[in-house]
């Protein structure tokens, strides 16, 4: 039978981590995240499914700590805020150089700096285009529920573990605070160390006489092996650009205004179409749900009958970017948003729309 | 009877333990890495742990060390190795997690990993090189520098008034209550080999104890003869005369 | 009565010319050629055949792991 809760986002994802089989959680506290790993260790889950619980000394310590289970083939994870997600970025790195999979979750609140506790979106460029040292990608998602929050855990560790990636959840402090109700995954088993071995034949569980040693590291001293790795990389990340792009069409397709917005700003974005429609405006929602790989064939689809692009992001102005690049100069593409942890109204919206494009 | 009717398999009594493997390493002639690593392999082939063994390499001259002792490893970014040990105990408890970091990764950029995880008490086997400068970057002081000391960032000696002073990270390691067992060692002669080594089979053990009884950790007080600027032998000598007075040599905790 | 006698093999490619196990040797038995291997070092060889007693304390130091140590025991 189905199982409904009430939860804020937080809550739903540490639930989720437990039931998906999650083999670690490695976690330093920062507004507006804690509820994560103070959930986990109300549950306890140690003692029901065997999953590790750790709060580290700093999310230098937990990212790397990430690193080390998923060096062994596990399942684990970490969550953080922005300011924490910059000093994972050591870590972040060494994952996508080591080929190995991992979740971060990133509850995103206002910067730069120590900046603010209340949300925001200004974390788009860091994750979707770097953020760390070196060419590498990390698949992101971008929930706008607290169900997706729930959701999101499984699905990244399913395209960590297909890919041997880094997968990133990057939510904001709206998404992680606010209740709604929410259907629970069903309890899944985590893996033996004989499956591991079975499915990652990479870990390093301890050498086995059958096969050589198994080594993560991201280190190659020599230019051409170095290279070799890079272009290795860069397959897979057109691999995962050809197959793993996601996103939720709402009214595009006769609509003759587009919204972009990922999280909680496409929320917004859904009642801004109503107040839209109420004065004549037909608006549509086009939002990412993976910021990488991005929507850009979806985008460029959608230019045989639109007049305009507005993107609505809690930041001053990252996705429009990538936007712009898809649309190559076809139709106006605008950017609106509130920073500081503002969250603007549906009527902002729509007042954006208008001055915009002269409505 | 001449030295060829005596080399033969019957006869062999000691040898490179077949986990060091046969490349080539890349250490400074009379380098004491060479030496840990051999011990290391030693230890983890008598104990017959090969299967349940992963080792966590650091950023510097041990960078490679796994490519010399063939078993699992994980490579560390810069002083995150007890941490990412840390993580492998907790999820692989039956398996021995060892780190192997020097002075400039384990005291300097990776001190908070250090005491953590001493602090929480894991049975992690740490193994530290100590030879008071950073041999990978080309011979800069480090925080085990003694003062006096000369290194290519502190040309003219380590100056308190500038630098500080050399830090004993080991005797602070001994004061927690999440360390088990805290040694220095060293290997710059036969007795003292094997007294490392003994001293590294214990930390390995401890490390597979099965109740939570905390980490081991084991200083070997080391050369770096490049970076020293000295022979291998004179090396050694100056080891002796210098820096065993400011790391002295005997355990400083086991229970 | 019986006598220990002892012989050492050095991989002498391996070898990196240290001299540690030189110093080490408490008999004299080894000392450095006057050839060099494929990478230029000179390396350990047995100049003292007779004196070695298979202490193994030669390869016990050896940080390159070249030595490799052998004992009989003569009877006289």
């Amino acid at each position: 039978m189905e199982e409904v809760r009430l939860m804020k986002g937080n809550e739903a994802l540490a639930e989720a981590a437990i039931r998906c089989g999650c083999d670690g959680y490695f976690g330093y506290p920062i507004t507006p995240q804690s509820e994560v790993m103070e959930t986990l260790m109300l549950l306890k889950p140690w003692e029901t499914t065997g999953m590790v619980v750790m709060q580290a000394e700093s999310e230098v310590a937990s990212i790397n700590m990430v690193y080390a289970g998923a060096g062994c083939g596990k399942k684990v994870m970490t969550s953080t805020s922005s300011p924490g997600f910059s000093l994972m970025q050591e870590g972040v790195s060494y994952i996508a150089g080591a080929d190995i999979p991992a979740l971060v979750v990133n509850v995103m609140r206002g910067g730069p700096g120590l900046g603010t506790i209340q949300p925001s979106q200004a974390d788009y460029f860091q994750t979707v285009k770097g953020g760390g040292h070196g060419d590498y990608r990390q698949i992101t998602l971008a929930p706008a529920s607290v169900q997706e929050m729930a959701d999101f855990v499984s699905l990244g560790f399913d395209l960590a573990f297909k890919y041997n990636i880094l997968s990133v959840i990057l939510a904001d402090g709206l998404i992680g605070q606010m209740m709604e109700k929410v259907v629970l995954p069903p309890y899944q088993a985590r893996r033996t160390n004989e499956e591991i071995r079975k499915e990652c034949p990479w870990a390093s569980l301890g050498r086995t006489a059958d096969r050589k040693r198994n080594v993560i590291t991201s280190l190659e001293l020599e230019p051409g092996p170095m290279e070799a790795r890079n272009l290795a990389l860069q397959e897979k990340y057109r691999t995962i650009e050809a197959n793993e792009v996601r996103f939720e069409n709402v009214g595009c397709d006769d609509a003759d205004y587009l919204l972009m917005a990922f999280g909680s700003s496409a929320r917004i974005c859904q009642k801004a179409i109503e107040i839209a429609a109420e004065q004549g405006i037909k608006l549509g929602l086009l939002r990412p749900i993976t910021l990488w790989p991005f929507c850009t064939e979806e985008i460029q689809r959608q230019l045989s009958h639109i007049k305009g692009i507005l993107s609505v992001e809690f930041n001053a102005g990252q996705m429009v970017e990538d936007i712009r690049l898809a649309v190559e100069g076809k139709v106006p593409v605008a950017h609106f948003g509130r920073m500081g942890g503002i969250v603007p109204t549906p009527e902002e919206v729509v007042e954006a729309v208008k001055s915009n494009f002269n409505l | 009877m001449t030295a060829q009717d005596i080399i033969k398999p019957e006869n062999l009594v000691y040898s490179k333990p077949s986990l060091l493997n046969d490349n080539t390493m890349h250490y400074c002639p009379g380098c004491s890495h060479g030496v840990v690593h051999k011990l290391i392999a030693e230890v983890i082939e008598e104990m017959g742990i090969m299967d349940k063994t992963v080792g966590v390499s650091p950023v510097g001259c041990a960078v490679f060390a796994y490519n010399y002792i063939d078993i699992d490893w994980q490579e560390a970014a810069h002083g995150r190795a007890p941490a990412i040990a840390t993580a492998i105990k907790r999820l692989l408890p039956e398996n021995l997690v060892f780190t192997y970091q020097g002075d400039g990764d384990l005291a300097a950029i990776g001190t908070a990993e250090t005491i953590h995880a001493v602090n929480r008490g894991d049975n992690l086997a740490m193994i530290f090189i100590n030879n008071a400068i950073y041999g990978m970057t080309g011979g800069q002081m480090a925080p085990t520098t003694l003062e006096g000391m000369k290194t290519a960032t502190c040309p003219y000696g380590r100056d308190p008034q500038l630098n500080g002073y050399h830090l004993p990270i080991t005797n602070l390691v001994a004061q927690l209550e999440g360390a088990r067992y805290v040694t220095r060692q060293s290997v710059h002669t036969a007795a003292a080999v094997r007294k490392a080594k003994a001293a590294i089979r214990k930390a390995f053990e401890n490390a597979l104890c099965p109740e939570k009884k905390g980490a081991s950790f084991v200083e070997i007080v080391s050369t770096c003869n490049s970076g020293w600027k000295l022979s291998p032998e004179k090396a050694n000598q100056w080891m002796v005369e210098n820096m065993f007075k400011a790391y002295p040599i005997g355990d400083l905790k086991n229970i | 009565m019986a006598k220990i006698k002892g012989a050492v093999s050095v991989n002498v490619e391996r070898c990196k010319g240290c001299e540690l196990c030189v110093v080490a040797c408490p008999t004299h038995v080894l000392a450095m050629s006057k050839q060099v291997n494929a990478k230029g070092y000179r390396y350990a060889m047995m100049a003292n055949e007779d004196a070695c007693i298979g202490c193994a304390s030669c390869g016990i130091v050896c940080p390159d792991g070249c030595i490799s140590v052998y004992k009989v025991k003569i009877e006289e």
